[in-house]
């Protein structure tokens, strides 16, 4: 492929092509739908010779990210990729790749969680796996997906970060969805992305110990230096993605505005349903209704002071998951966004939407209702319901 | 002992072989080997079966380095001349 033009990638695509820019020297990696395309297109640069790296088949997805573990505690830039049920497969060892402060990316292409068996998206995958210590970044399309595993590899291994990253892309929709990619050439992605700088790399001359017992002595000691070190991430996070915003003249920001000004109502999105949101917004507008649209890129590390003040004018928010945490405020967006506006001195009213599960496809015309049911609530200035479920036929939910 | 921002990063252990330091005498629970060194034969069945490398071998003498000592009593059972005695460390304090 010809780098510095317009390709025709989906999803996957986007982001097996930045990998190979981004030249990782190890990959382990367990091929699972939606995201097979991705392992699929780096074996194929590696067998070809245009991708110099070391390609590890595993034969699981725990033994996947244990590899990239070893391989990223040497030294050396590592990457993998996975989807549902290799994600929680993984579980055990996202916690030790984000404690032992590792800078692996993972692009996860999210889908839906077992049982009824299901391989079509939702995010019951990475939502469930919010308290791994990874960051995390959602993306809405191909380019996204492009631009930000890219900026994944930077965050990472920066200095004032060292943690891992999961760039998430809703499965199938993106993930199979062919769109115009705007790449940028080997020599922009190089200067952008210098050399993994490790700070101790295996080194026979200076050995050290990492995964040694914490006694209770010492174990809230070194998890609340990474509960800082992951809090004081967002603010390199959001110089990074400056930076390629200038660099490469793009507009990324943690949080994005859509037609937020004078809305009364905003719609809170996460993934690709933002664009379907977009448009529901669009014609809500068009009828003189005051609706706006946040767009949430990170939420692991969550931007609270940001969330704040982007929702600070609005009456009325409505928050839509891809997901749903059982028994408790609908997805787990919803009860985070509310616990952040908590103490917000006129904080607006919140209101969870869990929708799309299992890829139930998610229309203009269900944005649509849930506008209106947000106008409403603002209107009688009180919240009757803590969330209702969008797209699911049946008493007490937005269907079909 | 170190706070959080003076802990090493993410817990790992710069030093080599520091295991040493670790006092696994405090995980003694009621008695301590005491040595007789009169009845002693310098045989080294001790210093060969302590599971912890707690007796130190001298020149000429065997002695029991409490800081590790983790009180099995496999030395007194052990030793031929019957020269270690499990002492219990409840009547001490
Ligand atoms: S009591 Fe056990 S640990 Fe202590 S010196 Fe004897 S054999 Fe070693
Ligand atoms: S086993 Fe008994 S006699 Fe032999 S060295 Fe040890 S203490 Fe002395």
């Amino acid at each position: 492929m010809v780098a510095g033009m317009v390709l025709a990638l989906n999803g996957d695509e986007a982001a097996a092509y930045a990998v190979k820019q981004c030249k990782p020297d190890v990959i382990a990696a367990y091929p699972i739908t939606p995201q097979t395309i991705i392992v699929e297109r780096l074996s194929e640069f590696v067998a070809d010779g245009e991708l110099d790296a070391e390609f590890i088949s595993a034969e699981s997805e725990h033994s996947a990210l244990s590899a990239c573990i070893g391989a990223s505690a040497m030294g050396a830039r590592t990457y993998t990729a996975t989807a549902s049920q290799g994600l929680a497969l993984m579980y055990e060892m996202l916690f030790v790749a984000s404690s032992f402060r590792l800078p692996i990316v993972m692009s996860v292409a999210n889908r839906a969680l077992n049982s009824p068996l299901n391989i079509w998206n939702d995010m019951s995958d990475t939502m469930g796996a919010r308290d791994c210590g990874w960051i995390q970044i959602y993306n809405e399309n191909a380019q996204e997906v492009y631009d930000f595993t890219i900026q994944a590899f930077r965050i990472a291994e920066d200095h004032g970060v060292l943690l891992p990253v999961m760039v998430c892309h809703d499965g199938f929709i993106v993930s199979h969805s062919t769109e115009g990619v705007e790449t940028l050439s080997d020599s922009e992605v190089d200067s952008f992305l210098p050399p993994r700088d490790p700070v101790y790399p295996l080194d026979v001359e200076r050995p050290v110990t990492i995964g040694c017992v914490g006694v209770p002595e010492y174990y809230p000691e070194i998890k609340y230096q990474q509960e800082v070190a992951t809090k004081k991430s967002i603010s390199k996070i959001k110089e990074i993605m400056n930076e390629f915003n200038e660099d490469f003249g793009r507009n990324y920001g943690i949080i994005e505005e859509y037609r937020m000004e004078d809305a009364e109502v905003a719609i809170l999105t996460i993934g690709s349903a933002s664009g379907t949101a977009k448009d529901a917004v669009d014609e809500m507008r068009t009828e003189g209704k005051p609706v706006g649209l946040l767009k949430l890129r990170l939420f692991r590390p969550l931007p609270v002071k940001d969330l704040r003040k982007a929702l600070s004018d609005v009456k009325v928010v409505g928050v839509v998951d891809r997901h749903i945490s059982f028994g408790a405020l609908g997805g787990a967006l919803n009860m985070e966004v509310r616990a952040a506006l908590y103490e917000m001195k006129d904080r607006p009213h919140v209101m969870g939407f869990p929708t799309g599960l299992g890829g139930r496809d998610i229309r203009v015309e269900h944005f649509i209702k849930i506008a209106d049911e947000l106008l409403k609530i603002a209107e009688r200035d009180m919240l009757e319901e803590d969330y209702r479920v969008v797209g699911c036929r049946g008493p007490g939910c937005i269907g079909p | 002992m170190k706070t959080w921002d003076e802990v090493p990063f993410a817990g790992y252990i710069l030093e080599p072989g520091n295991a040493e330091s670790y006092k696994t005498g405090d995980w003694r629970s009621r008695q301590k080997p005491v040595l007789s060194q009169e009845k002693c034969t310098f045989c080294l069945l001790c210093w060969i079966y302590c599971p912890d490398g707690a007796i130190v071998r001298k020149e000429d003498a065997v002695e029991i380095d409490y800081y590790h000592c983790k009180g099995c009593g496999i030395c007194s059972y052990e030793c031929p001349s019957g020269a270690i005695r499990m002492k219990s460390e409840l009547e001490e304090t």
